[in-house]
């Protein structure tokens, strides 16, 4: 029988090394008896049989697998080092795989890491320091009592370090005590138990735990599950949950009995009234994106960030219609700012159209779309959005009075022509509206957009451009090629 | 009247936020304070430092500024016409309660909202400015929640950003003619518009520039909102609707569900009821089926609106939609796994991984922690077939509390 002495301090690193020895030597698991601290002498006698010797293994184990092992030996299980060692002979001889649960000591193994991270969590959480030197000292001194029930203290205390980086600390436990100085981290063997005496600040902090809590929500074994009684002792607002607990039905049933107040009369005199969107006839081209934004003409409205008004020059030759915002002009309040919009741009550059030469709209001006996780899916507008949202179009038309209006795509067309039949026909043409206005229908450039096939994607591409050239000569603009 | 010590406003202005369910502190930008020169960290997951008997989790100290408000939202304790008392903390006393609350290890960091005085802005600037103080004078390294006044003006919301991790705007209610009705002076297109410009942001601080600078950090634990269950009419359906909504629009972290709870004094226009715990428990069950098991909300609510109350929506689900049990758990994929009840991401990527390199059986599915009770019926494998209970007409009696005699007084 090989007897290895594990350090109190450094315990895992020792067992790493050792285990790493062992198994060179190739030293089977059950020939080890694995201790912690100073030899006590061995009942049995250390000096039995030599052991058994089997083939000698190179341990050689995946990043995941080592930080588990190490985790999981910070147990208080004392067969924790034989059952580690079993394990990786067999990981290394490839036995066994690393999260094979279905190897009892492998889960076991893994269901001690899951003990030990929680009490190293809870370390993290739960102590509580006190103030032991002067709050003026350049460098503050803080103390802490703190029972873990596993053996974390150096697993858990590069947290505070990393934390608490400006200020000296000391965790003390019953077993090892951390030390943070001068920005050096050290571990002891605790000597006293002594608790550092009580802070002026922790009746601040009963102050808040007991205003914090909400009486008409008191769920008593949601608190215990995640903060169980046994840490209850080191911490300063323990104190106060009993009482807590016992007056909370009364205090809720106080304020539902209570009788119901009707509001003071300051009350009107004091709260802003919010300016109310001018609606109806009076509204112009500069008074309508507030108008817009309240508009609930159909149902688009309530689920879009805000609506997108036309843009360009109020009284341009040509006037540019879309289908409706996407999700770049959703959030910008901007028409053509997406994906679609540099496209468009891109095409108009090429003819020598600019922007600011003409008047840019939509159809209709608040975004539909479909949620699907984390995305907004695009949804066409149907016939009744595009008949309420026509109001507000016909206000551009009014306003800008363009010489020639460009319908992109099949939405554009319907809303302006009233005739939603499919645009691939109609494409490159010029529609007369009653009224006299004239429209020349073309591809929506989000079309261009969705074509997969490239071939395809170049013509639709040409036809676009095409067609905004035309458009540019029609009303009579100059070509601007930069 | 004595002038309130910092205790006094502590106990007020606590009370008057507990309101706000959120207090997450995780994810955001990873910051120490190993190199001596200032205090705290953050990133990576959060720490709850203690637990109401509420069973709330407090991880951040949760203050209000103040709670004086000019306006009159007729669910808050703090509404202009309640007549609770009033406090105002100054932006050193929050500053120092924050830091010397941290120092002691109680907090991961401040969660701090408020009323609205004087007017947004000027509300929003005291914010800011107590943020700033934090980063700037403390070379403070923790976490800091700031709820954004989407009345605010956009280079306040742009500073706030800047010194916050979180941003959070609360729609409150989950329909606009809710708000309209309850908050008055509150406005639905406002607040939506506000955390579009978040989600803009926060959007832009990830582009690089293309000489590969990288813009100012905003917000980088994201955006998150809430919204009040039982103060007005909407059913389950419409607040996962309008939960899923927000989730596409505006990439928000989480999305909160407050029952809407007691208050003191009430007001005439909502009277006070037993804030309904259980529904808001199958809301969040609900949000996670969203967020992390590729349901659609509309999947999830019945044709009635509302959640069952004594079964888990995922396990309603999968009642009402026999026809996919039962499942194989050696040829599923991922996403028909996530629907089995019981099963949750982890045990399922567990039982992916161990398929890689044997066929599972039955008793393998307790070590990798699956749910049996509620599994057995929907799942075939190796050592146990569920014969006729996928079909079986009492198989929802199995699952849900037995029924009660009602009092008859």
């Amino acid at each position: 029988m090989r007897v290895v002495q594990l350090p109190h301090l450094g315990t895992v690193a020792a067992w790493r090394d050792e285990a790493r020895m062992l198994a060179l030597d190739g030293i089977p698991p059950e020939a080890v008896l694995w201790r912690v601290g100073a030899d006590a002498g061995d009942l049995f006698g250390s000096a039995g049989a030599p052991a058994a010797v089997g083939p000698s293994v190179t341990l050689k184990l995946a990043r995941d697998a080592v930080a588990g092992l190490e985790t999981a030996l910070c147990h208080s299980d004392p067969e924790r080092f034989a059952r580690a060692y079993d394990v990786v002979l067999r990981l290394a001889r490839r036995d066994l795989r690393w999260g094979d649960r279905s190897d009892p000591a492998m889960c076991r193994l893994l269901l001690q890491e899951k003990a030990v991270r929680r009490d190293i969590h809870k370390m993290h959480a739960f102590v509580r320091f006190r103030e032991v030197g002067l709050p003026t000292a350049p460098r503050r001194a803080f103390a802490a009592w703190f029972e873990p029930e596993h053996l974390i203290v150096e697993a858990a205390a590069p947290f505070f370090a990393r934390r608490f980086g400006d200020m000296d600390w000391v965790i003390a436990t019953p077993t090892v005590t951390a030390r943070f100085e001068d920005g050096a981290l050290s571990f002891d063997l605790s000597r006293s138990t002594a608790r550092p005496p009580e802070d002026a600040t922790e009746a601040l902090w009963r102050t808040y735990f007991a205003n914090i809590f909400n009486p008409a929500r008191l769920m008593v074994s949601a608190m215990t599950s995640e903060m169980p009684r046994k840490y209850w002792k080191n911490l300063p607002e323990a104190a106060l949950i009993p009482d807590m607990i016992r007056t909370a039905p009364a205090r809720a049933r106080a304020m539902q009995e209570a009788m119901p107040t009707f509001a003071p009369a300051y009350t009107d005199r004091l709260r802003p009234v919010r300016p109310t969107p001018i609606t109806g006839p009076a509204v112009t081209l500069a008074t309508m994106k507030p108008a817009l934004d309240a508009c609930r003409r159909c149902g688009l409205g309530v689920c879009a960030s805000q609506a997108v008004a036309g843009e360009g020059l109020a009284q341009a030759a040509l006037m540019i219609v879309g289908e409706q915002p996407g999700d770049a002009e959703d959030l910008s309040g901007r028409p053509f700012v997406g994906p679609a919009g540099q496209v468009f741009d891109r095409c108009a550059t090429r003819v020598g159209l600019r922007r600011q030469d003409c008047y840019v709209t939509n159809a209709v001006k608040h975004f539909k779309f479909s949620a699907r996780g984390k995305v907004r899916l695009h949804q066409r507008p149907d016939a009744a959005e595009i008949e309420a949202c026509k109001w507000w179009l016909n206000l551009e038309l009014r306003e800008v009075a363009p010489r020639l209006v460009l319908a992109m795509g099949a939405t554009a067309a319907l809303s302006l022509t009233g005739n939603g039949a499919d645009i691939s026909g109609r494409r490159g043409s010029i529609e007369t509206l009653p009224d006299g206005t004239r429209v020349l229908i073309t591809l929506h450039p989000s079309h261009i957009l969705r074509l997969t096939d490239p071939a395809s994607k170049t013509n639709a591409e040409a036809l676009l451009t095409q067609d905004l050239n035309q458009a540019r000569q029609l009303a009579g603009l100059r070509s601007n090629t930069p | 009247m004595a002038r309130k010590t910092i205790q006094d406003k502590l106990a007020i202005l606590a009370d008057a936020a507990k309101y706000d369910a959120s207090c997450a502190s995780s994810g955001g930008q990873r910051r120490d304070s190993r190199d001596g020169k200032g205090l705290g960290s953050s990133g990576g997951a959060g720490i709850c430092h203690a637990y109401a008997p509420d069973g709330r989790c407090i991880s951040l100290l949760k203050i209000l500024m103040t709670n004086f408000c000019i306006y009159d939202c007729v669910y808050c304790v703090n509404r202009l016409s309640s007549q609770v008392e009033r406090a105002r903390f100054t932006v050193d006393e929050v500053v120092h309660l924050t830091i010397e609350f941290y120092r002691r290890n109680y907090i991961e960091g401040l969660f701090l909202s408020s009323g609205i005085i004087r007017s947004p802005d000027d509300t929003m600037a005291d914010m800011v400015r107590i943020a700033r103080t934090l980063r700037e004078r403390e070379n403070f390294r923790g976490y800091i929640h700031l709820k954004t006044i989407p009345d605010a003006s956009p280079d306040l919301i742009d500073e706030a950003g800047r010194w916050a991790d979180r941003l959070s705007i609360n729609v409150e209610l989950p329909t606009e003619q809710a708000l309209t009705q309850l908050a008055p002076e509150k406005s639905a297109q406002t607040i939506r518009k506000a955390m579009a410009d978040v989600r803009a942001r926060r959007e832009a601080a990830k582009d690089t520039s293309h000489r590969g600078t990288r813009a100012r950090r905003f917000a980088p634990a994201g955006q998150s909102t809430q919204m009040i269950v039982g103060a007005d009419d909407a059913t389950d359906g419409q607040i996962l609707g309008s939960a899923s909504q927000l989730y596409a629009s505006y990439k928000l972290g989480r999305v909160y569900y407050s029952a809407f709870s007691p208050i003191p004094d009430s007001s005439h226009l909502l009277p006070l009821i037993r804030p309904p715990l259980m529904r808001e428990h199958r809301l969040y069950q609900a949000d996670w089926m969203m967020r992390f098991y590729g349901f659609a909300h509309e999947e999830i609510a019945p044709k009635s609106g509302m959640l069952d109350l004594q079964i888990d929506p995922k396990l309603a689900w999968a009642l009402a939609n026999r026809a996919h049990f039962p499942v194989d758990v050696n040829k599923a994929p991922r996403e028909m796994l996530l629907r089995v009840p019981g099963f949750g991401p982890r045990s399922v990527d567990r039982i992916l991984a161990a398929r890689r390199h044997r066929t599972l059986r039955y008793e393998d599915l307790v070590p990798v922690g699956c749910v049996l009770r509620h599994a057995r019926p929907f799942i075939s494998l190796p050592g146990w077939s569920p014969r006729g209970l996928p079909d079986d007409e009492n198989l929802r009696a199995r699952f849900a509390p037995p029924p009660e005699q009602l009092s008859l007084f």
